[in-house]
């Protein structure tokens, strides 16, 4: 029995001593596997008085089970420290950058775009497109600016020849879409104009929004309406607006819209040359002889049409103070816009 | 236009402050660009006369002046140049302040005692420069304050008008205007005619009746150009921005701002036989009054003697027959010229003038008569002279015909979305000098003979809408009927290859449409671009065809700014000329250089190579199709390397190009590092196919890899193909996941690894299914291609 004594001290001796969970697998199989020393034990029961068996087998059965328990006990805090070691190893530090890809960004003359558009879409406007090399009488005759109008001097026209030219707006779309459909219409087309004039405030390239709404009972109260909805929507403030009446050939009556300066609030500063309104479109209604160019009876239709510059709208809303930087490209300018 | 608020209010004088005004004249549609005070701020100015000026003991260019300034004498020292006895001139005295702030004291200049000073034009806020003392007329009374004398207590406005409104391009015109929208009388100027007292005349002809409707000519004999514009007149002019010339000039530009009618003065001793109106003859040359020798051609209407063209009817008089100090005798023309004949002809000759702007925009054709009697007037009263009586051509057909307009009154709410009360309609039109008559349905109404823009009932609408005021009109959101255009399923919005492009790490730029021809040349020497006629600049000369020029130029651009690494890309037109005519194409076009990620702590980012681009090309050709639709082949392109470039096709239609730009190229662009570009066809990329469900197969797929030795020179995308022709239905994924290079190939092969995946939909695949398969594939690459299979 001392013999036994001495094999479970041993076996716990060699559970405490035992640094790894693989280690002390081999202690296990050592002291309890199949060729185990306590196991081994048990194989003595045979050798002795069978009434001293029944006493010898329990008490061997407490040994191997102060083993086994001491085994667990001892995994269970191997593993504890396995596991924190293991967290300890691969700890990072979370403040240093993940892998993220780069993502760029739209221009912003293409956001302001968007946005115009979106807001047109939800009121039932389709986009439309037209050529840029536009012929005369797209660009000037059928919207009512003959060869010989004063208006003309006002474009400054990029020729290619007499009758082939850069379009100077995107009314040209509207002829278009009149030429090609019936009534009712309710179209915007964006899209690039071109003027001959390159300065501080002039660029000899930049986007126009043309609109055009054309229906059997549409009014210059509804010119109003739905501009100012716009204007609203676009600066995201409840703007004071105002109409001033204007001149273009292709609309009658026509009007120029202020709004409130946006940067100001109306009080005077330079944006606004000190009058706390900021020009933004021009507009009107259609101009009887618009209609006749493409056979629609304006007796029948009347509708107005809008126009309106795209970076002024896009200087105003982010507050850029230079044109010339939309089309500089200069990624520290375009990031500003991400 | 600008014009004198006082002389303004000489014709209609509302009780409206002059911000009031502006803002009134601005909101009926006469845009007032600018106002601002005639003069400086300055006070205790007063008139003086210089009684006697001595040279000053101790500085040669001063002089000590002894001045009348009004009950009392006083010395001052004055360094100008024209002070001497006699002359009238303005003088600030102790206690005067002039613009800014500038206080007149007593004061000793080189030991001499002054006790004021003696003013020149620029130095009272009158002029930006000018030399000399201001020289007032001899009438001034001594004394009297000179901003009392001079009315200067006014406001120089000016307004930018339309096109439209060319009778408001007179002092007359515009106080009308005024008159209507403060429902006030005008006072027209009163004035006695002019005495005829000769009866000279000289004759007229007109031979382009069209052209000219309407000729008045006048011979004014022994006028005297020696003698001063009035300064009350000078003041005018130059608040209305126009300078003093002489006498006459002075009253004929007078003329033109008071009523809005051009007129000229000829010296009659100049002119030869008679007035001629005529078109010019081709080639026929004129030297014009600004010194320029000009080519007419036949489409220019001249003035002309029975020698020569004179002048440029309604533009520019010549210089050989204009009035100057020696004049003795005038011949005094009024005319209306069409608009027509006169729009576009200043342009044609680079010119642009007071009286050209007039003419193009429409003159009152009623106005010559009175106009001719006010210049003679006025003319008499400056430089004296006996008027003879006025000759005038007119031809009645020629002149404009008023229409007859309907204005119906429910077409005014239809309009305007809102009726206006019928008196407040014939009030308005009447003011505005229509003859209004009332009829069952509105009015019937002929315009006034000053109005050109009055010609349909629309144009009366919006001058209801004007006066009335656009914002007393109501605002409402229009009631449509709800509709809803086409739309494709299929079709991809430009936004959606935009917006991956930048999820991708693209920034969009826009860069213009017309670029230089020598980048062209480079970049798209086979294709033919068409030029402006009148560019910006040489840089900016033909439109583009392609949009790699742009974006070279930005990267260029940004490059230079200590940006090295770039994704950029452009949507927009290109230009393309052809036997078909011009085709404008839209394209979608990008360009990447530099690190293939951003710098960071992961370790040293490679740099980008053709397999980047060709990714984002790919990821956008995913969106319609990806592979089963699009394929690249190895291509030339003259601004692509010619060993990195790729033709994309869509079936057998090349839709546009990927590779890297050509080190040439890139070397002739100054361009410091490798550059990856694409360009495609967007509407070729634009069109999906509806997505058509398949049965899923329920049993399981089967996956083998194989590695094969091929000679180099075979690309992959061959061996690919091949594979799938063999594998047929079953092939539910291949993937290419290593291509190697080395040694122990042996030189000029190559090893690529792919592997393929195979199911069927009604079976699970066994061994003795895929093995024969699998024989097949390998022996057709072995015959196709040559290959070895790699163990």
């Amino acid at each position: 029995m001392d013999n036994l004594q001495n094999i479970l001290q041993q076996a716990l001796a060699a559970v405490e001593q035992a640094q790894s969970v693989s280690a002390l697998d081999q202690v296990r199989v050592q002291f309890l596997g199949k060729k185990g020393e306590i196991t081994g034990q048990l194989k003595t029961l045979g050798k002795l008085a069978p009434e001293d068996r029944k006493a010898a087998g329990a008490e061997i059965n407490r040994v191997k089970e102060q083993a086994v328990e001491a085994i667990k006990a001892r995994q269970v805090l191997l593993e504890n420290e396995a596991l924190h070691s293991q967290l300890a190893a691969e700890r990072v530090d979370v403040t240093l950058p993940g892998r993220q890809a780069s993502v760029g960004g739209l221009h912003p003359i293409s956001k302001t775009l968007t946005r115009i558009e979106s807001f047109f879409a939800n009121l039932g406007f389709q986009v439309a497109e037209g050529p840029e090399v536009e012929d005369d009488f797209h660009n000037f005759e059928a919207l009512n600016i003959p060869g010989h109008h004063p208006a003309r001097a006002m474009h400054d026209t990029f020729y290619f020849d007499a009758t082939t030219l850069l379009r100077t707006h995107t009314s040209p779309v509207q002829v278009r879409t009149m030429e090609s459909a019936e009534p009712p219409y309710r179209i915007i087309c964006p899209g690039r104009v071109y003027r001959c004039d390159s300065d501080l405030t002039h660029s000899p390239m930049f986007h126009q929004v043309e609109g055009l709404l054309v229906d059997t009972d549409v009014t210059f109260a509804d010119l109003k309406g739905v501009l100012a909805a716009f204007l609203r929507d676009f600066f995201e403030q409840d703007l004071d607006v105002r109409f001033r009446p204007s001149y273009f050939p292709f609309t009658e009556p026509s009007a120029e819209m202020d709004i409130q300066c946006v940067i100001c609030g109306g009080d005077g500063c330079r944006v606004c040359k000190q009058t706390g309104w900021i020009e933004i479109l021009g507009c009107g209604m259609v101009h009887p002889k618009v209609f006749g160019h493409v056979n629609v009876d304006a007796e029948k239709y009347t509708g107005f049409a809008f126009g309106m510059g795209v970076e002024r709208l896009t200087l105003l809303r982010y507050g850029v103070n230079d044109l010339r930087l939309f089309f500089e490209n200069d990624m520290k300018f375009l990031k500003q816009f991400h | 236009m600008r014009f004198s608020e006082k002389w303004l209010r000489d014709w209609v004088n509302p009780k409206l402050t002059t911000e009031e005004l502006v803002a009134q004249i601005t909101m009926a549609g006469l845009e007032v660009d600018s106002f601002e005070p005639v003069a400086g701020v300055f006070s205790g100015v007063v008139v003086a006369e210089i009684l006697s000026a001595e040279p000053h003991p101790d500085a040669s260019k001063l002089q000590v002046c002894s001045v009348d300034a009004g009950g009392v004498k006083l010395q001052i020292v004055c360094g100008a140049a024209n002070a001497r006895p006699g002359i009238k001139v303005p003088c600030a005295t102790v206690g005067a302040v002039l613009p800014g702030d500038f206080k007149i004291k007593k004061a000793k200049l080189r030991g001499v005692e002054s006790n004021g000073m003696l003013c020149a034009a620029a130095e009272l806020g009158l002029a930006e420069q000018s030399e000399g003392l201001l020289e007032l007329p001899q009438n001034a009374p001594i004394g009297e304050d000179i901003r009392a004398y001079l009315a200067l207590d006014d406001v120089a406005i000016e307004v930018d008008l339309t096109p439209n409104r060319g009778d408001c391009l007179g002092v007359a015109g515009l106080a009308r205007e005024v008159g209507v929208l403060n429902r006030q009388t005008v006072n027209a100027v009163h004035f006695v005619e002019a005495v005829q007292s000769i009866d000279d005349t000289f004759p007229v002809s007109v031979q382009a009746k069209s052209a000219c409707p309407r000729y008045l000519g006048r011979v004014i004999r022994g006028v005297d150009l020696q003698r001063p514009t009035p300064i009350w007149m000078v003041e005018r002019l130059r608040r209305s921005g126009i300078r003093s010339i002489d006498a006459v000039v002075d009253v004929t530009n007078y003329v033109l701002l008071e009523l809005g009618q051009p007129m000229h003065a000829f010296d009659l001793a100049k002119l030869h036989g008679g007035i001629c109106v005529r078109m010019a003859e081709q080639g026929e040359s004129l030297t014009l009054l600004d010194g320029q020798t000009i080519e007419l051609n036949n489409e220019t209407l001249v003035i002309a003697d029975q020698q020569k063209a004179l002048a440029i009817a309604g533009i520019m008089g010549g210089e050989g027959s204009g009035v100057n100090t020696e004049t003795q005798d005038l011949f005094l023309e009024c005319a209306f010229f069409d608009p027509i004949a006169i729009a576009g002809k200043a342009r044609n000759y680079g010119l642009h003038t007071d009286s050209s702007h007039r003419y193009e925009r429409g003159v009152d054709f009623e106005l010559q008569h009175h106009a001719m009697e006010r210049a003679t007037r006025l003319l008499q009263e400056i430089v004296g002279g006996k008027a003879g009586p006025v000759v005038e051509v007119v031809s009645n057909e020629d002149l404009p015909h008023l229409p007859s307009i309907q204005l119906r009154k429910d077409r005014i709410s239809r309009v305007l979305g809102c009726a206006i009360p019928e008196a407040d309609v014939e009030d308005i039109l009447t003011r505005l000098g229509m003859d209004t008559v009332v009829t069952q349905s509105g009015w019937h109404i002929v315009p006034p003979s000053y109005r050109f823009d009055i010609r349909i009932e629309e144009d009366l609408i919006e001058e209801l809408g004007r006066v009335w005021g656009y914002n007393q009109l109501p605002t409402t959101m229009p009631v449509l009927e709800a509709c809803s255009a086409k739309r494709e399923e299929v079709m991809i919005p430009l936004m959606r290859f935009k917006q991956l492009l930048v999820d991708r790490g693209y920034q969009e730029v826009i860069t213009y449409s017309f670029v230089d021809k020598q980048i062209l040349k480079l970049i798209t020497p086979d294709q033919e671009s068409i030029s402006l006629a009148n560019p910006i600049s040489a840089e900016m000369s033909d439109m583009r065809t392609s949009l790699w020029p742009g974006l070279l130029k930005t990267a260029l651009y940004n490059l230079n700014r200590q940006q090295s690494r770039l994704q950029l890309f452009e949507a927009g037109m290109i230009f393309k000329p052809g036997a078909d005519g011009l085709q404008q194409i839209d394209h979608i076009a990008g360009l990447i250089c530099g690190g293939a990620d951003n710098e960071s702590w992961f370790g040293k980012s490679r740099s980008v190579d053709f397999y980047d681009v060709k990714g984002d090309v790919e990821s956008l050709l995913l969106l319609s199709g990806g592979s089963q639709c699009y394929r690249f082949e190895a291509g030339e392109h003259p601004a692509l390397h010619p060993g990195q470039t790729a033709a994309v096709y869509a079936g057998e239609k090349a839709i546009g190009y990927v590779g890297a730009l050509h080190p040439s190229v890139q070397k002739t662009l100054d361009i410091p590092q490798k550059v990856y570009l694409f360009e495609l066809v967007l509407s070729d990329i634009q069109r999906n196919r509806l997505p058509k469900f398949q049965e899923l197969s329920r049993f399981p797929e089967v996956r083998r890899d194989f590695a094969v030795i091929v000679d180099e020179k075979i690309s992959a995308q061959a061996i690919l193909q091949n594979v799938q022709e063999i594998a047929g239905s079953l092939l539910t994924d291949l993937v290419l996941f290593d291509v190697y290079q080395g040694d122990n190939l042996g030189a000029g092969k190559k090893s690529i690894a792919f592997g393929i995946t195979l199911q069927d939909s009604t079976r699970t695949l066994q061994d003795e299914d895929i093995a024969p398969l699998v024989e097949r594939m390998i022996s057709s690459l072995k015959e196709t291609f040559n290959v070895t299979l790699r163990e």
